[in-house]
Parts: C-alpha cells; structure tokens; sequence
C-alpha cells in the first residue's frame, strides 16, 4: 500500500509556536465561564459537608453534643474525633510528596487542639444551607490551654533544623566574615521582619467526591497535584488507585496552597465513604486562613565592603516560625551566598515551634522572604559605600556560583541590569533621599533582584495521533493559570509540525501519565521537556509506518534525516518528499498511532554529579510617589527584567511576571496576616482585612524579557517562570520609599502608620 | 486550663423556615425552583440551577468574584437572597456570550491576557459590563477606581484595564480621553436587555 503524496511546497502551513505570543487555549473557557473548578461538578444525590473550625488555638475538645444538630431532619451526620473511622496508624500514611519532618497533622484524629480555626467536625446534611446552619449551631465545649503564637519571644530557643528531612540543606557559610567585617571600610547592619501571609487564591478550597458504588470515587479537588491528592488517599483509606481516581482540570489560583492535600480532601473523603454517598466540602474564605502560610520570619543582615565597592563580607540569619508538630524549612538566607560575588560569608537559619499550622511554600517560598531582607540591605550598604545602588551590584557581579563552586550554566542579569535601568531611566536619578519631585508628591526609585532555581523533575507524557490527524497529548499536571495548557500545546504543536487547533492537551487526571506537582517554576521546563520527547517517540513510530510505505524517500531515512512540519512528515533534504501525518495512521489501520516519553525520565541525571549551577535571575526598577503630609505611598512605575532562558509564550509569560509585580507590591504595602496573640488566632482571615492589591493599586508595569540561550538546563532551554519575577520587588518598593522619604522601614508590610 | 464553649448549649436551633417556590429570569429564561428563603443568589446559581460560571470567593461581597448583572447594574450576588430577585432580570456570564459567540469583552479579556487561573474572570467581565452600563468611567483612572471591587489575585489587573479600555474605544493619549465619544458598542446598550440604556450604579 503506497499512499505517499508529494505535497507542493507552495502549500506553507506555519507551525513553529514556541517563543511566539499564544493566546491561551483555554481562554474561551474561561472567559465564558465553562471550565469547571472543584466545586462547580454537580454530580446527583449530592451530600454538602460544612466545616467547624475550633475557636481556640491549644487544649483540647472535652464535650460535642451533636443530638440536636442530628435531630434536623435532612442532617445526615455529624463527624469528630468522636466517631471518625479507624484509618492508617502510622505517621508515614499520612505524609504527602512534600511533608516536611514531622508528624503531619489528622483532621478528626482525636481531642487534641493544636492550632486556631483547626477542623473539629464535619456536619453533613442534604443542603448546603442546613449543613452550614447546623454547623453553628453545634455545641462544643473545650479547656483551654496556654498557647504560644509570638515568634520574637523565641528567637533564643529556636533550633537548628534537622539534615535529611525531605532535602532541608543547610546553607553553607564560607571563608570569614569577622575578618572580612573587620578589615572593611564602610559597614551596615540591621534586623528585618515581615508577617505571615497567606495565599489566598481565588477559588476556595474545595473537593466534590462522586461515590460510584463499592468504595470507587471519582475525586475533584482542588490542588496543585492530583498524583498527591491521590497518593494521600489511598496510604490513609486504603483505597486502589482505581478508587481514588482525583480529577483536577482548573485550579483557581494555587500560589503554593494547594502543594499539600488540604484537609477538606480528607473530610469529604471520609464521608463518602462512611455515608456511600457523594458529598462536597467546600472550605470558607475565613477557613483559607486555617492551613499553610508564609511564615513570619525575622532576618539580621551585616554587611562590610573594600574601599573599591567590593563586598568584603556578608552575614545573613533568619529565624521563622513553624508548627509544633513538623519542621517546616525553605532556603530564605541561601541566596545570599550566590547573588554576589563575596568571599567571606556567614549564614544561618531556625525554626521557633508555635501553636501554628505548619507553614507552607508560597510563591517563591523561602527566596521571597530572604530577598526582602538582602535586596533592602543591600541599599543601606550602597548608601554607606556612597554609591549607586545599581553600580554597587555590578561591581559585585558574581559569575560564578561560589555557594555550589559550580559556573551557571547561563546567567544574563547583567543584561537585566543595563536593559532594566535604561527602560527605566535609571541614569536620571539623583542619589539624595527626598530630592526628587512631581509637584507636591515625593519621588523615589529603587532597585532589587534575585536568582531562583531552575529545576526539572521527572514527568510522563502520552502522545497520540488519530487518523483525522489530530494529536492528543496527555499528562497529569495542573493548570493553575500558569498557562500549561497553552505551552504544551505549543510544544507539542511544533514538535510534530502541526497546526495549534489540531492538537489538544490533557491534564489533571490521575489516570493520565504521572506528572509531579505543579510548583518550585519547574513544569514547563519538567512536562515541556516530556512532551517534546514523548513527540519525538511519536515522531519515530511515524517514521516505522512511513517505511512500511514503501516510500523511497524514507526508505533509509533516519529520524535525524526527516522532519515534522505544516502536517507533514518529510526530508530535511527535500521538503517536496513529504507524507501527511493523518496518512499514515490511516494506512496503519490502526485508530491511532502512540508513544510515550521514556518511562524513567530524568533519573539517570539525577544521579550524575551537577556540572552547572541552573538558576533565573531578575532586576527589577520602582518608582513611588508619597504625599508628604498623608505619606500614602503609591508605586507609579516598575520595571521588571528577567533572565529565565527560552520563553515558550511570550504573551503568559508576562502576565506571569505582571501577577509577580503585583504580588510583590502587596508584599511591600499590603499584605500582612495579624495575629493576636491573646488568641492565637488570624483576625483578618477575610478579604476585606486582609489586604491585596486591587486594580487602583496597579499602575505601569514594563516586563523585559533579556535574551539567554542555555543548552544545558533541558533541551528546550527553559528556566520558569512562576517565582523569579517576584524577587526583589518588595525590596525595590521598600528601597524607593527611602529614597523618597529618607525613612528605612525594615518591618513589612510598609504602612502608613510606619512612614508617619 | 480554662472551659471556653463554641455554641451555648441551651440555645435550641430555630424553626426552619419551609421551603419556597420562586422564578428567576435568567439570562432570558424562566428558571423555577424550591429553596429555602436564606439561599443567596450565588449558592441558587451554582448550586440549583448549575451556573457555575458565576464563582464563589468570600460569601462576604468582599471580593467581587460572584458578580451578575440584575436589571443591568452589578451587583454581588453573594449578598442577596435569590427569592429577593424574583421578577428581575438576571444575567450572568453564561448569558453574556459562549465560548463558540464570544461577546466583545470575553474576547478583548482573551486577547489581552486577562487573567491567568481564570476563577474571578467571570466576575470581572461582569463587573466591567456593568460599568460599561454605568457610563461613567471613561479614562484608564475611573476604570481602575471603578473595577476595583474584583480583586484578581493572580495579578492581571493592567491587562484588564487593557481589555476594558479596548471595549469601551478610549484611549488615554491627550484630549481624546474626555472627548472622545462612546462608540456605539453592540453590547453596551445594556447586559439584560438589548434595549436597555445606560443606567446609574444600584444605590
């Protein structure tokens, strides 16, 4: 059989997609309100599960009297430590992809209270109405006991965390900072702060669990990795993998939040089971503050430099705060041995246990934090020397990774640098703090940046050509609006030569191939690198049932000698010798033609030595004006150049650093989680206290993408994107206060009250 | 050690108010339910009749994610009770334009980026249909002051201001800004009706 057809070259169909501006597939979507988030599956005979959240941060339960809540008619059950089912003993069962050491908390699991707003029943009732009355109106009585939530109270008992916990590593000081400290000309020291913080994604936690007969559950939830979700539920319930199937095709905001299993997936979960019905928690945005969050952290920065600008020393300490019951670690003061090029530097970090949740990664976990207090020190420590702030940092320009003595494998910050301040006009700003003006206002620019991980990890992916010639590819990874469902498409679209419409991505299922958790800016780089290799597999397979074509052309032809372009596959010698895709899986006679990426991925580079140091970096220029009577600051201006390697979309990868911009603003003005300590509990857990930007907020932002190649991180050259954009911002905002006002606020957020 | 009680014990629950039938008109169409009279409009929406499009972020109106249209003016359909809305014209994103019919703002958010999880963008594309109704907002400022109660937390707000100021055809360069006349938009006659004209933000 011989169905080769020579296409006319004339006919050009333009499939190159990566590095181009894509509007996201799944835009209509959204914007038409059809894609469904966790909450939003209403699946029949439905079952609404109302949380009640403890009011008292330590002690423990000693009464629930649930018979008049039971005595409604339409309340099906109300579930506590009293009549929860027995599940997994062991600590293990109940440990996620990303527990930290410790013992993870048991929703339910007995009297005990360990943090404010801690779950303490679940009351499920035909209606969602019924089941949130019934929920208050349960009666609970509890002794309380002595809580500790002040973090500065326990700077002295703070500990060193354990090694090998799920990869905590030390930071490494090296050379001498006392010495570097004595023999330097000009010196800064001082402490920072900032609060805890939490996501607050959109979308509230939620999980819909459809009871399908005989303990199998299709399980939408809400989360950053359905192959976690799943691997949770079937430890502690002892379910198959084909009872705990978790779906996951929109996340409405993850930010981090949804990295660890939330408890409303166990508590649904669990009353599905128990009731062999289909039941939907959904947590309240009150409640959203009752899990993982930034940690507050207190940071002391000294730094000393050579008469020449040099930095002569660096000391960075951190202490943050983290649950009784697990050691939650994140790399805050690290980066402060690889921005700069430093010989003696002196680093260190703790953890002070309180009666808290554990903390959680949250949008650049650790190097957001660490950056506030580096970036700002930074600053003070050019003022000190008497020089530019933007001139300090390059003549502290590191290339070379002193903290893992390894080169980068690219690093174009320099570019960030100059193309950053010229966008901006850095060179027209006078040094002087409060002397420069726009009528009446107060002008201030500052400067800030950082360096993120570019990291991989390993992922599974099937692609699959159908005799139309449409190409499915599929991999259970999230979509929390990072655009993984536009860039995939992309990769995919050009890997095989295909046109975007002909080829559909698949996510958020755990029957699809396995995908790590959506975080840590790894999943274009981990899924996109899948994707084109389970392409390339694809790519083979086509090439087999060319040959078995008796075409000439491919008769000796190797995958190297062909190419996939405009739906065709043909010679790199001689484009006019061509086969359409959809041919061949017609002539196979098979529905469609398959392959996966290798099964292992990955893992054999695991195991060699790095050769490179793999990491982003960013520079990022603000403007503030502040009214000098009201000293209401806003941020006029910023500039946001990143160097993250290939941009796959130009036009998501944007908006990526846009939502960073915002999200450090917030950081610098807004954001802040109170406690009130009398309690030990969150007072602001609402959206009305809890303060983010809105678009008042949001003025001109300009985001510059350097150019860098890199070979060596992932053959697509991708670094990601999700965290690196908001490094230094709050910095720079912080840094631009000053040089409006001459005021160094080092505790954030920067409040009114702190500038008055 | 000290007692500290959740719910007083002797308070006895309430009587439940029965159940009630009531129509809602939306997105032109009659829609009859029971529910009880505390079911807001949100939880109506989502949970009786599937319009989940209409997304739920706080239950407070402090986050503007639940925005609809009722008789052309926005409102936050988690602060009202559905029986409130009886005899109303009610619209929501699914009535505004599908995803085979865009409508001009759906596309414009499309095109510019808009958003990037996708949760509040409903309640954004109503909200600036409402405003669009309002007739007020006419420079990037009034925009930004008057989409401000639909936080975005991804961050998208410039390349919503973007979308919007594409859809109403003003652009902020010199004297256009004021004087530049509202072109004749299909859609910004009004979200509930065709016909109706511009009205006054709900008091």
């Amino acid at each position: 059989m011989s169905q080769t057809i020579a296409t006319p070259p004339s006919i050009h169909l333009d499939t190159d997609y990566i590095g181009k501006p894509t509007s996201r597939v799944d835009g209509p979507a959204k914007v038409a309100g059809t894609a469904k988030y966790a909450a939003e599956f209403n699946v029949p005979n439905l079952l609404y599960g109302y949380v009640v959240s403890s009011p008292i941060a330590k002690g423990k339960i000693t009464r629930i009297d649930a018979a008049p809540v039971l005595a409604l008619p339409g309340v099906r059950q109300v579930f506590s430590h009293e009549n929860v089912p027995h599940l997994a003993f062991l600590d293990r069962s109940y440990k996620d992809d990303v527990a930290p050491g410790g013992s993870p908390f048991r929703p339910l699991h007995d009297a005990e209270i360990k943090f404010s707003q801690q779950p303490v029943a679940l009351v499920v009732a035909d209606t969602f109405e019924l089941a949130r009355y019934a929920a208050s109106i349960l009666h609970i009585e509890y002794e309380e006991a002595a809580h500790e939530t002040e973090l500065a109270r326990h700077i002295d008992d703070a500990y060193e965390p354990g090694r090998g916990k799920t990869g905590y590593k030390p930071p490494k000081s090296r050379g001498n900072f006392g010495r570097g400290w004595e023999q330097g000309v000009a010196h800064m020291e001082a402490r920072y702060s900032h609060h805890a913080q939490h996501h607050n994604p959109m979308e509230n936690f939620a999980t819909t669990v459809e009871w399908l007969g005989d303990k199998k559950l299709k399980i939408y939830d809400k989360t950053q990795g359905a192959f976690n979700s799943q691997q949770y539920l079937t430890k502690i319930f002892g379910l198959s993998k084909d009872q705990a199937r978790v779906i996951s095709k929109y996340t409405g905001g993850g930010f981090g939040s949804g990295l660890r299993p939330q408890y409303q997936l166990f508590l649904a979960v669990m009353a599905a089971l128990e009731l062999e019905r289909s039941v939907r928690v959904s947590l309240t945005r009150q409640q959203m503050f009752s899990f993982g969050h930034r940690p507050e952290t207190l940071q002391h920065v000294a730094m000393a430099t050579n008469p020449d600008g040099s930095l002569a020393g660096i000391n960075h300490f951190a202490v943050a705060e983290t649950s009784q019951f697990e050691d939650f670690t994140e790399n805050v003061v690290g980066w402060s041995g690889m921005l700069y090029d430093c010989k003696n530097v002196k680093l260190g970090y703790r953890l002070a246990k309180l009666d808290v949740f554990t903390p959680l990664d949250m949008r650049a976990p650790g190097a957001a934090s660490g950056s506030i207090a580096l970036e700002i020190a930074m600053d003070e420590m050019a003022y000190a020397a008497g020089l530019d702030p933007l001139e300090f940092r390059l003549r502290n320009y590191s290339d070379f990774d002193q903290a893992e003595k390894l080169p980068y494998s690219s690093k174009n910050l320099r570019a960030c640098y100059h193309e950053g301040a010229a966008k901006f006009g850095w060179e027209r700003r006078s040094p002087e703090p409060g002397s420069m003006r726009d009528d009446n206002l107060l002008v201030g620019w500052g400067m800030g940046g950082g360096i993120w991980d570019a990291s991989k990890q390993p992922a599974q992916v099937l692609a699959s050509l159908d005799a139309d010639g449409h190409l499915t590819v599929s991999s259970g990874t999230n979509e929390i609006g990072t655009g993984t469902y536009t860039i995939m498409t992309q990769i995919a679209a050009e890997s095989m030569g295909l046109p975007l419409e002909a080829v559909t991505f698949i996510l958020g299922d755990t029957t699809l191939p396995e995908s790590p958790l959506q975080g840590g800016s790894w999943t274009a780089a981990s899924v996109g690198t899948a994707v084109q290799e389970a392409c390339t597999a694809l790519g083979e397979e086509l090439l087999k049932q060319a040959k078995k074509m008796d075409h000439p052309a491919f008769k000796d032809a190797k995958i190297d000698d062909v190419q996939f372009a405009n739906g065709q596959l043909r010679l790199r010698s001689d484009a006019t010798q061509a086969v359409v895709l959809r041919d061949l899986v017609q002539a196979s006679g098979e529905p469609k033609i398959e392959a996966k990426n290798s099964k292992l991925p990955g893992l054999i580079g695991m195991v060699k030595p790095p050769k490179y140091s793999m990491h982003a970096h960013n520079a990022v220029f603000v403007e503030v004006k502040v009214d000098p009577d009201l000293m209401t600051v806003h941020v006029t201006r910023v500039v946001n150049a990143v160097a993250a390697g290939r941009i796959i979309n130009p036009k998501t990868a944007r908006s990526q650093v846009l939502g960073s911009v915002v999200w450090g603003i917030s950081s610098a003005l807004m954001e802040e989680s109170v406690m009130d300590h009398r309690f030990g509990r969150f007072m602001n857990h609402s959206l009305a206290e809890y303060h983010v930007p809105v678009n008042a907020d949001i003025h001109d932002i300009d985001v510059i993408f350097v150019h860098e190649e890199d070979a060596a991180v992932n053959p697509l050259g991708i670094k990601g994107l999700g965290e690196v954009g908001l490094l230094g911002v709050a910095a720079a905002v912080a840094n631009a206060i000053y040089h409006a006002t001459g005021k160094r606020v080092r505790d954030l957020p920067i409040t009114i009250d702190k500038l008055l | 050690m000290s007692p500290v009680t959740q719910v007083p014990a002797e308070r006895p629950p309430v009587a439940l108010a029965p159940t009630q039938p009531i129509t809602l008109h939306i997105n032109g169409q009659d829609h009859f339910l029971t529910i009880a009279p505390w079911t807001t409009l949100l939880d109506a929406l989502r949970e009786y009749l599937a319009l989940t499009g209409t997304k739920q972020g706080c239950d407070h109106g402090q986050c503007g994610a639940c925005t609809v249209l009722v008789d052309g003016k926005r409102i936050n359909s988690c602060l009202s009770l559905a029986v409130m809305q009886e005899g109303a014209d009610i619209q929501t994103i699914e009535g505004l334009g599908t995803e085979e019919n865009l409508h001009p703002l759906q596309q414009a958010f499309i095109d510019h980026d808009a958003f990037q999880c996708g949760y509040c963008t409903p309640g954004q594309i109503c909200s600036a249909q409402g405003l669009i109704n309002e007739g007020k907002a006419k420079t990037e400022d009034e925009v930004r002051e008057l989409m401000s109660g639909n936080i975005c937390r991804c961050g998208a707000y410039s390349n919503i201001l973007t979308a919007i100021m594409e859809v109403l055809g003003n652009k902020e360069d010199g004297a256009e800004v004021s004087n530049a006349p509202m072109p004749k938009q299909e859609w910004s006659a009004g979200a509930a009706r065709a016909e109706m004209g511009p009205v006054e933000p709900a008091k």
